[in-house]
């Protein structure tokens, strides 16, 4: 027994040796952390101020980490989750895993933004993407897309998120008209695949003439690429948005580090490296502006949203509709 | 008789050790999503359209592969020629490529955009149609066909060759031969082929999707995958989990009860010379076949990836040393088990068929819900992120396992029923019986099951996607990140990488395993 007083001690001093530097741990999807997304510029840049270490875990894509911070609980090793969106915010709050941001800032956005406990680091549109030289007559609305033989290829809604957005985007555009709008595009619909990647793949492989995915696709072409050869086609019935944020863990044990983050997350280092990295607008106009490339960027002329509110229950009804359509 | 069961103990507290590891691996998950699901699960209309689906198009994926592979592994077992070794291990190719590189070669032939429709085009006729049930059939075909030509290629080389030059001598040819040695070898092993790729297929989510052309295609494992993503009903998805298990149960239990093993005695275990075999140029002409089907998609891969294969971001290599350490120890654990297994089901004199019927049916069981279930069972206890690698090497290990056995407890068994006794007459136990007596024998099946082991875990993208963390990405993962963030070509240079890395890993085990025999 007299070694238990020992061990104590050596635990003590292990992880007080532990606080000294304090870890701000980060649940985000899993393009944020990679390499080539914007985790490893935002997490030097906090670290170079916050006397911490920033460690990002990486968790599929935005419903998945939801999905993943409800099996943890409020014993979530998470201080903060950043990378939900307008989608999955209503869902998240009625969790009650989440605080207040406390951050009052004026945002960039299309839209007004009054929510307590979610803060905005970016956005964008969902878009249909084509090939300039390969489209001459391009379409101007769903209906000018369904009545042509242009092929497109999506994703699915269940395991997507812009799949999801789609569905949200037509809803939102012709309400209980969007079951007859998804009978007519069903023969443009080469395929429907789990994910983002697989269907920008097989449209840049020459499968499908469009691809659903957002209007800042082709700026990446020609910003990383030179080629500026992808083009966002510009439907005049409105093009659905999606906010991407980020909200603090009511039960972090980090709570001065989170609120740091949050603040840090809209301030113009971390919007600097937004643009450019996860290829979406930032929140928060960066001082400097929007890289070179940007100018092309086709803006939609009406935002489309849902009601937070209305959120689960529109997208349920959606998803319903979408399968009705598309299984005949 | 009270030495001979002493002897056996250990081997069969071993193996069944090893299975109730498997079971807890399996049932753990699905019992921890239970506990944690709240209220009760129903499921619906469209989740019974999905069991359909997914019974429909695993049975006639699993129905094709394996009649095509038939004359195809008799063909690979009567001939020889040059190239032929290279051949059969090309064979494992598509069987280990992540799905999503294997789809984007099949698409590069048969799509809209595919060197078939091309030469349509010139020909002034529209595109191939290849989205339809139709098409998710030609995917799993492809990835399965050549898995099912090894399983029976096994069974063909596993008929002693002194068999043939006794029919050889007794002047029996062609359908004779089928008769009398092929066809009850058939009988033995084809069941448990078709049972292999109709479990494979069963959870097949993203190439079905994909290929299937809409929402029609919808499997059960896409249907556990929205109840746990998009509706986060715990017990749907566990409830779902266990109705694709069910069906795993039930093929599995149709496909050992019609399987009857065959008696062919011992051989000298000497190189097949084949004094019959007619038909050379009915046999090159399928090879031919089957080599383009298989092959030309490989190229398009090959042909696409290889000009980004050597400017790759450093994190892409580093990412391929990690993948390889996880698939070796994946292995070992896989091989390990297997050979536990295997050494049991042999010995049991009742259960043994329940013993492996659990072996198989890891392959039912949905990765989603394995993965999210090891998640709640571990998360209380340890950090789950910090150990995502060996967690993914483990449920690699056991999701290789069923073709591990498939092909060693066929193997363990010939040896145990040709000289068994004699190794019991020389009281040959443990460690010596192991080195002389099975060693010798099992080199070839041990060498295909690691070779496949570690081939797959390289190129399974797995439960990491569940726990990652950015430092500790395997090489699959690195591939599905460059995708998700425009970089398509290097995607594809790593796609190359990946299907080296796993052809060089089956080549190394599996030719080591055959060093001295005639593949």
């Amino acid at each position: 027994m007299k070694y238990l007083p020992l061990a104590a001690g050596f635990c003590a001093i292990a992880s007080s040796a532990i606080a000294e530097t304090p870890v701000l741990t980060v649940y985000t999807y899993d393009s944020f952390v990679s390499d080539w997304g914007p985790g490893p510029a935002v997490e030097a840049a906090f670290e170079e101020t916050c006397g911490c270490d920033l460690k990002f875990v990486g968790a599929g894509d935005g419903a998945a980490l939801l999905a993943r911070v409800r099996l943890e609980g409020e014993h979530t090793k998470a201080d903060v989750v950043l990378g939900l969106d307008t989608n999955l915010t209503e869902t998240a709050r009625e969790t009650g895993l989440f605080a207040p941001h406390g951050v009052s800032v004026e945002l960039d956005l299309p839209v007004a933004w009054g929510d307590d406990l979610f803060l905005p680091y970016d956005w964008g549109y969902f878009a249909f993407v084509y090939k300039r030289d390969e489209l001459t007559e391009v379409p101007r609305n769903f209906k000018e897309l369904a009545t042509s033989d242009l092929k497109i290829v999506i994703q699915d809604p269940r395991s997507s998120t812009p799949g999801l957005g789609l569905l949200m985007w037509v809803k939102a555009a012709y309400g209980d008209e969007a079951p007859a709008i998804w009978d007519s595009l069903a023969d443009n619909i080469v395929t429907v695949t789990k994910g983002w990647s697989e269907s920008y793949g097989m449209f840049l492989e020459g499968e499908a003439d469009m691809v659903l995915s957002y209007t800042t696709s082709p700026i990446y072409h020609l910003i990383a690429e030179e080629d500026a050869g992808k083009e966002a086609a510009a439907f005049d019935e409105g093009h659905y948005l999606q906010i991407e944020v980020a909200g603090k863990i009511a039960t972090t044990d980090q709570p001065e580090l989170a609120d740091q983050f949050m603040a840090f997350m809209v301030s113009d280092k971390f919007q600097t490296i937004i643009p450019t990295t996860n290829w979406m607008m930032p929140a928060k106009m960066p001082k400097a502006g929007l890289p070179r490339g940007f100018e092309v960027l086709v803006v939609p002329q009406i935002s489309l949203t849902t009601e937070p509110d209305q959120v689960v229950e529109t997208r349920n009804k959606a998803l319903e509709e979408w399968l009705n359509a598309l299984s005949k | 008789m009270a030495e001979r069961a002493f002897k056996i103990i250990p081997i069969i507290g071993a193996g069944a050790g090893a299975t109730l590891l498997l079971l807890a691996l399996i049932l753990g998950p699905l019992g921890a999503l239970f506990w944690r699901a709240e209220g009760v699960a129903a499921l619906g209309a469209a989740d019974w359209a999905a069991v359909r689906f997914t019974v429909l198009q695993a049975t006639l994926s699993a129905a094709i592969s394996v009649v095509l592979a038939v004359p195809v592994a008799r063909a690979l077992a009567r001939r020889q020629f040059f190239g032929r070794g290279a051949l059969i291990t090309l064979l494992g190719a598509p069987f280990i490529l992540p799905v999503m590189v294997a789809v984007m070669g099949l698409l590069a032939v048969f799509g809209r955009g595919g060197a078939i429709s091309a030469m349509l085009g010139w020909l002034g006729l529209p595109p191939v149609h290849i989205y339809g049930l139709h098409g998710v059939v030609l995917a799993h075909v492809f990835f399965n066909l050549p898995l099912a030509t090894r399983l029976i290629l096994q069974g063909w080389l596993a008929i002693p060759s002194e068999r043939f030059r006794l029919v050889a001598s007794l002047n029996i040819t062609g359908r004779d031969v089928g008769r009398i040695l092929e066809r009850p070898m058939l009988r033995d092993v084809l069941p448990g082929a078709f049972m292999v790729v109709f479990l494979i297929c069963l959870t097949s989510f993203a190439v079905a999707l994909a290929l299937g052309g809409g929402p029609k295609a919808t499997t059960v494992e896409l249907a556990i995958y929205q109840a746990f993503r998009f509706d986060f009903d715990l017990g749907r998805a566990a409830l779902l989990a266990m109705v694709q298990f069910g069906m795993g149960a039930a093929a599995a239990a149709v496909m050992l009860w019609v399987a009857v093993p065959t008696m062919m005695g011992a051989g000298l275990g000497r190189t097949v010379e084949r004094l019959d075999a007619p038909n050379a140029w009915w046999d090159g002409l399928l090879l031919c076949v089957m080599s383009l089907f298989l092959v030309a998609p490989l190229a398009m891969i090959i042909v696409d990836g290889l000009p980004n294969l050597f400017s790759l971001p450093a994190s892409v290599y580093s990412a391929a040393g990690r993948s390889l350490s996880v698939a070796l120890l994946s292995m070992t654990t896989a091989v390990i088990l297997a050979l536990t297994i295997a050494l049991m089901v042999v010995r049991l004199k009742r259960g043994a068929l329940l013993v492996e019927s659990i072996g198989y049916l890891v392959l039912a069981a949905s990765p989603l819900v394995v993965g999210a279930g090891l998640f709640i069972v571990l998360f209380p206890v340890a950090d789950p992120v910090a150990l995502a690698l060996p967690i993914t090497a483990l449920v690699n290990a056991m999701m290789s396992l069923p073709f591990a056995l498939r092909t060693l407890v066929p193997a363990v068994r010939d040896i145990e029923a040709s000289f068994g006794r004699l190794a019991d007459s020389l009281q040959m136990t443990g460690w010596v019986r192991l080195r002389l007596v099975l060693w010798p024998r099992l080199r070839r099946p041990l060498g295909f099951s690691a070779g496949l082991a570690a081939a797959l875990s390289m190129g399974d993208l797995g439960v990491i996607a569940l726990f990652s963390d950015p430092d500790s990405a395997t090489l699959p993962l690195q591939m599905y990140r460059l995708m998700a963030t425009y970089r398509m070509d290097q995607a594809a240079g790593a796609a190359v990488l990946l299907l080296g890395l796993s052809l060089s890993l089956f080549w190394i085990f599996d030719r080591g395993g055959r060093a001295d025999a005639d593949l």
